[in-house]
């Protein structure tokens, strides 16, 4: 009786196993979900373009960003601009440079910033937060006090500290102060992410195996940690980006004016915003599209990858 | 409760114990410093040695922290050297404090007022036609930078079509009793009623250009919140009840769904303090965001540290009194 039900159960099972029925990963599941966000979509096309554009840009720039060819129609003290024309479709900035060029050069730098500075805070992130997450103890609470002091102050407000350390701010030291405040941020995240990692049955099989704890920690706890890291990633290169505007509007910026940047000509337009507000308007429109774009592709993904949209 | 009180303040006392040594050591090897930020990059070498005495900085730079801390305990920041020089860096704060907090607070209810009712329908209608289009709205808030939101609004109410005063807390020549420091009590409390407007007027730009922040971070929060809590099996068990839908509102959905907006609130205040800096730029608006954006170009120490020592101080405290939140607004913390 006992055998005959046990059969009849084994039979059930591998049925269910051979039915072709596979189930779906995680990502497969994310990805199936992806395709249909309109929100996905959308930003991925913007993203996508303003990387395209980022790479090609000095080559379909129609004039040089650099050369002052519209100097003459360019005065300070009759304060005026070179007007929309034949050859510039957007007319020229103060310094009679053809504003179209500096927009379409000026995305490459742009996308630099965002992206040097998230990796920067990235990668600042996972070595705090993998140490703390790893080792526990009183590395970990060293570990997030150090944590809790950066994130007592406020994210710009780092920058700025930072920022005004340099004295001759460039491209470089904008990644810098921008990057250092996000480092708090992905450490507190993949320290959560891996302190509850640390309690779940895999772990506690691989540790009841034996495994070392360096393994453990790269193949079993950082992997299933890590998504929620790269989304926050990319909502990252978005705060970035606008961080680094506002460090150009308060002076703080890349003096580089050789690399043209949408958030330092930004901050260089804002002392003709009452009479040549369109300076202002072109780069702030580029970062504004941007940024969405950024934004919307890490919601999408954030969305995607939430467990409790799974069926 | 109150162990738990006790805890947060101790480690607010060793947060800002290392926060101010910190920021001394770092304000100390910025490039510049106060004697040039006042003497100009000319000056000669012996006046520079002068002012450099008479300021202390010709000490080591631990004697000078342990004199400064010794100072500090007495409630003296020492005297502001490049914003208003001559008065107490303390002074500076308070005089400008007020402003910041009539601000930050009127940018703050700017956010609930409209975020907490417009994420409550955008998710009562979920994927409709007004979420979609509430979602966008709080992604464009997210996009656009606060500074060119505050120029764009200075630009067209105040500089194209004149409505709204474009710089300044109150027009010149007001004559108004001070009794607390926020002018808008003031003149309530005096019954200057002209002089309370003349300060709401100043201040409608920047709440709109700041409160666009928590606007869009509370539409978002509140919005998936109610989400979450329309499913529960309480709210089910409410409508079976046969329970009216404003009592379902009110008493079931709203109220479990506030935990997660009052959590980002107490995080906001960190995200407003940084907007201030940029609004107050923008509207030449004399809070201490602007002071302490004065205080980094004239490289003014005393102010610097009296302004991020009471920001971070504002927001761990203010993140206390979250915590404390919780317990008022959902009983089973209270139990615990």
């Amino acid at each position: 009786m006992v055998t005959t039900f046990s059969r009849a159960r084994k039979q059930r099972i591998d049925a269910l196993v051979n039915s072709g029925d596979e189930g779906s990963s995680l990502l497969q599941d994310a990805w199936a979900r992806l395709k249909g966000s309109p929100l996905f979509w959308f930003g991925a096309v913007i993203v996508g373009l303003f990387v395209v554009l980022a790479i090609i840009g000095p080559w379909i720039a129609p004039h040089d960003p650099g050369a002052q060819l519209l100097i003459d129609q360019t005065s300070r003290a009759r304060n005026s601009i070179a007007p929309a024309q034949d050859g510039f479709p957007l007319g020229g900035d103060t310094q009679g440079r053809d504003l179209l060029s500096r927009m379409i050069v000026g995305a490459r730098q742009t996308l630099l910033v965002g992206i040097f500075a998230t990796l920067i805070g990235l990668v600042g992130g996972l070595i705090l937060g993998i140490l703390a997450g790893a080792f526990g103890g009183w590395i970990d609470t060293l570990v997030m006090r150090i944590v809790d002091v950066m994130l007592s102050i406020p994210s710009l407000l780092l920058a700025i500290s930072i920022g005004v350390l340099f004295t001759n701010p460039n491209l470089t030291s904008v990644i810098i102060a921008v990057s250092i405040p996000q480092i708090p941020v992905f450490a507190r995240l993949l320290r959560g992410q891996m302190l509850a990692q640390r309690e779940s049955d895999h772990v506690l099989a691989a540790r009841a195996l034996g495994v070392k704890r360096g393994p453990i920690v790269f193949r079993h706890m950082v992997p299933n940690s890590i998504s929620p890291v790269i989304v926050q990633a990319t909502l990252v290169v978005a705060t970035s980006i606008l961080d680094a505007a506002a460090l150009s509007f308060l002076g703080l910026g890349s003096q580089d004016v050789s690399q043209p940047e949408w958030g330092q000509m930004l901050g260089e337009a804002q002392g003709s915003i009452d009479s040549h507000p369109q300076l202002a308007f072109w780069p702030a429109g580029a970062i504004i599209v941007v940024v969405l774009g950024f934004t919307l592709l890490g919601e999408a993904l954030r969305e995607a990858i939430d467990p409790k949209n799974r069926r | 409760m109150l162990r738990y009180t006790v805890r947060r303040l101790l480690q607010l006392v060793l947060v800002l114990f290392v926060l101010s040594l910190l920021l001394f050591i770092w304000l100390r090897s910025l490039p510049g410093g106060p004697v040039t930020a006042l003497l100009g990059e000319r000056a000669t070498p012996e006046k520079r040695e002068e002012l450099n005495a008479v300021l202390g900085l010709d000490q080591p730079i631990i004697v000078q922290y342990f004199k400064f801390l010794g100072r500090v305990v007495q409630g003296n920041f020492g005297q502001s050297t490049g914003v208003s020089p001559g008065t107490s860096a303390v002074d500076v704060f308070i005089t400008r404090f007020g402003a910041t907090v009539e601000l930050t607070v009127g940018a703050m209810i700017f956010g609930l007022a409209l975020g907490v009712p417009l994420g409550y329908m955008a998710a009562k209608r979920r994927g409709g036609v007004l979420d979609n289009g509430y979602i966008v709205l709080s992604l464009i808030g997210i996009a656009v930078p606060v500074f060119f939101l505050a120029f764009l609004l200075k630009y067209v109410f105040a500089v194209k079509w004149g409505l709204l005063p474009p710089s300044g807390r109150q027009t010149p020549g007001i004559e108004a009793t001070r009794v607390t420091g926020l002018f808008i009590v003031d003149g309530l409390i005096t019954r200057e009623w002209d002089a309370s407007w003349d300060s709401v007027r100043h201040l409608i730009l920047p709440w709109i250009a700041l409160g666009t922040i928590p606007f869009a971070v509370i539409f978002r929060i509140t919005r998936a919140s109610v989400l979450e809590v329309q499913g529960e099996d309480f709210v089910r068990t409410a409508e079976a009840k046969g329970l009216t839908s404003r009592t379902i509102r009110n008493r079931h959905v709203l109220r479990n769904a506030m935990l997660p907006v009052i959590t980002v609130t107490g995080l906001l205040t960190g995200l407003l303090l940084t907007g201030a800096v940029l609004t107050e730029k923008v509207f030449g608006y004399p809070g201490i965001g602007e002071a302490l954006y004065l205080g980094f170009t004239k490289k003014d120490y005393p102010v610097i540290q009296v302004i991020i020592l009471a920001a971070a101080a504002a927001f761990v405290i203010i993140n206390t009194l979250v915590d404390l939140t919780y317990a008022l607004v959902d009983p089973r913390i209270r139990a615990r």
